[in-house]
């Protein structure tokens, strides 16, 4: 299933300066892992060497987080936006 | 009781007014929380008082120390007040993009402000605080880590709350260091632990978040992720067409986060067909006046905010 994908200033390095992409796959982590296959490094701080989220980064599907949907195993729809995020704090 | 000592014993017991106007269904009520009633206009005086209280009960706060605190305002304009009261020294390491009106509020308090990169944000203010922190004249409550702040929270905002409204079903907060909805969230758990806890996040503009590194994402330690249900991305616009329908259709004149926090209520409740949702408006709207965030056309209110610290 095509979604797209919204990238952080900071990743959009890999895929040619642009700020949303396109990938495939039916979880998240099928959509990470075309994107990387696409971009070739662009996956490299998103994931962490456990091949879980990492820490800092919060990945949202249609807007909410997917730590509390099911993580990188959440499912994926045609049509539905993916958004990478660094976390930042406010106060 | 409304008369209080003095303003500290003013903290807290905010109203909790109904929004008929927004409220989507006859069966799902929406609630404000109106944190701007504190006496500096935030939240953020609950914790302020608690940090600076915990620490002089504990002993690490005397008068010869200056209180040191990284912020992006309202948690800096909190303490402000409160070591005026007190008779503190105040520094506080802020954002160099925040807006004048929290400049203003922060000198008319007397406090020493120190700069940090705007393109970094918190995180950035939080780097150069530590920092300055080796330096033993200093206190530095440290709001992202101190258990004052959720235990404000769970002492005061959660109770009232379920005081006030022992039917809540939803409360929705934004997230900033993670306090109001962790110790909120356990007073709220520990009335009805059915209770669902939502967090809103601000999508911040690119120049905000500017190219800081993944790296160098805060998760702050007080937060305790297992209070939380759901946690939703709100982008600046939808945040700021809720704060302007807070004005025109309740009469409400709250900050941006606020309207964040509406339009992810009004998200739960199109999903329910009843409950009672409260939505914690942490501020008032005076400190985004100069953003003009109430500008008649609404694409230049957008542009402005989408390029503010409105977090």
């Amino acid at each position: 299933m095509p979604v797209q994908v919204k990238l952080p200033t900071i990743l959009r390095k890999h895929a040619g300066g642009e700020p949303k992409v396109s990938a495939e796959g039916d979880t998240l982590r099928d959509v990470l892992g075309d994107l990387e296959s696409k971009y070739p490094g662009i996956t490299k701080n998103v994931l962490s060497e456990d091949g879980g989220l990492h820490r800092f980064i919060n990945v949202y599907l249609n807007d909410e987080d997917v730590r509390y949907l099911g993580s990188l195993e959440t499912e994926v729809g045609e049509g539905d936006t993916v958004s990478i995020l660094p976390a930042v704090a406010g106060g | 009781m409304t008369r209080y000592d003095d303003i500290l014993d003013a903290i807290g017991n905010t109203p909790l007014v109904g929004l008929p106007s927004m409220s989507p269904k006859p069966g799902v009520r929406l609630w404000a929380k109106l944190e701007g009633n504190n006496p500096t206009g935030s939240t953020k005086d609950r914790i302020a008082l608690a940090m600076v209280e915990a620490a002089e009960a504990s002993g690490e706060l005397t008068l010869e120390k200056t209180i040191l605190e990284p912020t992006s305002g309202n948690t800096g304009i909190s303490l402000a007040m409160v070591a005026r009261r007190k008779g503190y020294r105040l520094t506080v390491v802020l954002p160099d993009n925040a807006s004048q009106e929290r400049l203003g509020l922060l000198r008319l308090f007397g406090a020493d402000i120190v700069f940090s990169d705007g393109d970094k944000g918190t995180n950035g203010s939080i780097e150069v605080a530590r920092a300055l922190a080796s330096d033993e004249k200093y206190f530095m409550p440290f709001q992202y880590g101190n258990p004052a702040n959720p235990q404000a929270h769970e002492q005061g905002t959660g109770r009232e709350i379920v005081a006030d409204l022992p039917e809540v079903t939803h409360f929705v907060a934004g997230m900033g260091t993670g306090g109001t909805l962790t110790g909120a969230g356990r007073a709220l758990h520990a009335h009805d632990p059915s209770i669902q806890i939502v967090a809103a996040e601000p999508e911040l503009g690119d120049l905000v978040y500017g190219l800081r590194s993944l790296d160098e994402g805060f998760i702050p330690p007080i937060f305790d992720p297992s209070e939380v249900n759901r946690k939703f991305l709100v982008r600046s616009d939808d945040a700021l067409r809720a704060t302007r329908e807070l004005t025109s259709k309740e009469g409400i004149f709250a900050g941006i986060s606020s309207g964040a926090v509406i339009h992810v209520a009004q998200r739960i409740a199109a999903e329910v067909d009843d409950g009672n949702v409260v939505c914690l408006l942490a501020d008032g709207g005076w400190k985004y006046l100069s953003i003009e965030a109430w500008a008649e056309d609404v694409e230049t209110a957008e542009k402005k905010v989408s390029e503010s610290l409105w977090w």
